[in-house]
């Protein structure tokens, strides 16, 4: 009993980190219609950094923070390449954005070579019903509601927000109105990037993170975030838990090198599922 | 014919190109303040080529595009925030404004058009093809602006939600003196409108005037007003009660339809 806990609050901690990955894949998708695959790269990108920043001697917090910033910074670069041109294509700005990825790893492998790296993160667990749970995981699971709260209300009680979905929901009434999509695009960049950078600082000390660390990173936020359409965060908040507990616990009980398989195969089978009721649905409406 | 006032929209010689294709041909129009006009022309003429050059969403290859004041569009196919509310639609309407106090107060809007105040809190995606109508209209509005461009009014509707929708644009025009940009397939509805209009066909403007000139035109009304032309007095055809500066028109299309009336509540949905 103490196990499971332990593995479903380390699970959920996890899961919260590829929520925070989908909610920036959610975003910009939501205003650009670009699905982002350097989104892992936002994640890797804040991790090291904020490593590199703790070792140079910054204190908890700045470290972070400026670490989520450069990954915002690095997110708008990637909007700016990918969508700055006026009249490019989702698809293209896609391809450009996998592209860029692999952009990255060069550069990441010149500054912080290609072993997996971590930094101490809340150190220690606290003893809860029995069972020792790390305190970093209780701080990842706090600033995801935090953060998903504070989501929620920008897109939905807020101006700026409005004027957000409205790109995405119409761009050229958008346009209209006077709305700067390219420019409000280039703002969900920016916005998802410090959303995968702070995926990125919260889970380093948990899993230690290499360059490559990206594609665990996307695989399981695109699969969340696919399960609300791209565009609905409250679904992909719930996927990615599903698919962190699930991770944690085949890790767990049976064998580590399973967990991503059989977490995915889970999730492909919830897609199926829902998209096979969707097109019933459909059929309904469509008769 | 040529305007009084002075004008709230003024495009000369106006080419766009889409690649090498030529959508506009050194197009020059005008609309005074507190005018309304006509543009009228068949699908693909370039009409809303014009209207997105004119809001500065389509960049022309060259010519002169000038407007004074503010300009508020009504898109054509009505284009709402389909998952967003009527309100929010409205509230967008006045992001050039925004930061001004009371910039995003709707209730101006529903005091013009009461037919969206029980709609309010709906999402936009939902409503008929009339209300989303109105609500684009109300958008525009938000926007306080001096002049509005119409993309096709009627496109899509029925022609007793049309006529009520072209009772607000005349009274608005008549109240506040709003110029408004009517771009329309059905003439008819047009000049019946507006005091002067011209005739767009492939990219260039193929006749222009008093709305009692082009409807007398034999060309026009050959190809717009569908049927034969009369060169002679405008008999059955023509519009009565018509004031020499062609602005004064009666209510008297839309099959009896009184002002302001027939427009939500009455219509299917689609
Ligand atoms: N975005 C575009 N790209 C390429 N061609 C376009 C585009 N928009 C319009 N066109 C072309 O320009 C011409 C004029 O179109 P449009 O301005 O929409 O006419 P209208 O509004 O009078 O129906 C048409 O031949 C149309 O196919
Ligand atoms: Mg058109």
């Amino acid at each position: 009993m103490s196990d499971f806990l332990q593995y479903l609050i380390s699970g959920l901690a996890v899961g919260c980190g590829f929520a925070l990955l989908a909610s920036g894949l959610v975003t910009i998708h939501r205003v650009t219609r670009v699905v982002n695959f350097a989104q892992g790269m936002f994640a890797v990108v804040a991790g090291l950094t904020a490593g590199s920043l703790l070792s140079a001697g910054l204190p908890h917090g700045l470290a972070e923070v400026a670490a989520v910033a450069v990954a915002g910074a690095a997110g708008l670069l990637v909007g700016l390449i990918a969508t700055g041109r006026r009249g490019t294509s989702a698809q293209s700005a896609l391809i450009v954005t996998l592209g860029l990825g692999f952009v990255a790893y060069a550069v990441e492998i010149m500054i912080w070579g290609d072993n997996p790296r971590s930094h101490p993160g809340l150190g220690g667990s606290v003893q809860f019903a029995g069972a020792f749970v790390q305190k970093q995981s209780f701080l990842v699971i706090g600033v995801t509601a935090v953060v998903f709260a504070a989501l929620w209300l920008f897109f939905n009680r807020s101006y700026p927000g409005k004027a957000l979905s409205a790109c995405a929901s119409n761009p050229y009434a958008a346009r209209a109105v006077g709305i700067d999509v390219t420019r409000m695009g280039l703002v969900a960049f920016a916005l998802g990037g410090m959303l995968g950078g702070t995926a990125g600082v919260l889970l380093t000390p948990m899993l230690p993170i290499s360059y490559n660390s990206d594609v665990l990173l996307i695989t399981n936020g695109f699969a969340a975030a696919v399960l609300g359409g791209l565009n609905r965060p409250g679904p992909a908040l719930a996927g990615a838990l599903v698919l962190g507990v699930a991770e944690a616990m085949v890790a767990g009980y049976y064998e580590a090198a399973y967990q991503t398989v059989v977490a995915l195969a889970l999730m492909l089978a919830i897609m199926i599922w829902q998209s096979s009721r969707r097109t019933a649905l459909q059929e309904e409406t469509a008769r | 014919m040529t305007p009084v006032v002075p004008p709230v929209v003024e495009v000369g010689d106006l080419v766009v190109r889409y690649g090498t294709a030529t959508a506009l041909d050194r197009v020059s129009l005008t609309v005074g303040a507190g005018e309304l006009v006509a543009l009228v022309g068949p699908n693909g003429a370039g009409k809303s080529s014009l209207v997105n050059a004119i809001m500065g969403i389509v960049r022309p290859a060259s010519g002169r595009v000038r407007v004074s004041g503010r300009v508020a569009l009504v898109p054509e196919g009505r284009q709402m925030f389909g998952d967003l509310s009527v309100d929010d639609n409205l509230r967008l309407g006045a992001w050039r404004r925004r930061g001004r106090p009371g910039a995003r107060d709707t209730s101006r809007v529903y005091e013009v058009l009461p037919e969206l105040t029980r709609v309010r809190h709906q999402r936009a995606g939902t409503l008929s093809g009339g209300q989303q109508q109105m609500v684009a209209f109300g958008r525009a509005l938000m926007a306080e602006p001096d002049v509005v461009v119409v993309d096709e009014l009627s496109l899509g509707l029925a022609p007793m939600v049309t006529a009520g929708l072209a009772e607000h644009l005349r009274s608005l025009n008549a109240g506040r003196g709003l110029a408004v940009l009517l771009i329309e397939q059905n003439a008819r509805l047009a000049l019946d409108l507006c005091g002067r209009g011209y005739v767009l066909e492939a990219g260039r403007i193929r006749a222009q005037g008093s709305a009692d000139e082009l409807a007398r035109s034999a060309e026009v009304a050959a190809a717009y007003l569908g049927g034969p032309a009369t060169t002679a007095e405008p008999g059955g055809s023509g519009p009565e009660g018509t004031g020499p500066d062609g602005t004064k028109r009666g209510a008297a299309k839309g099959g009896g339809t009184g002002p302001g009336g027939a427009v939500s509540g009455r219509e299917a949905r689609p």
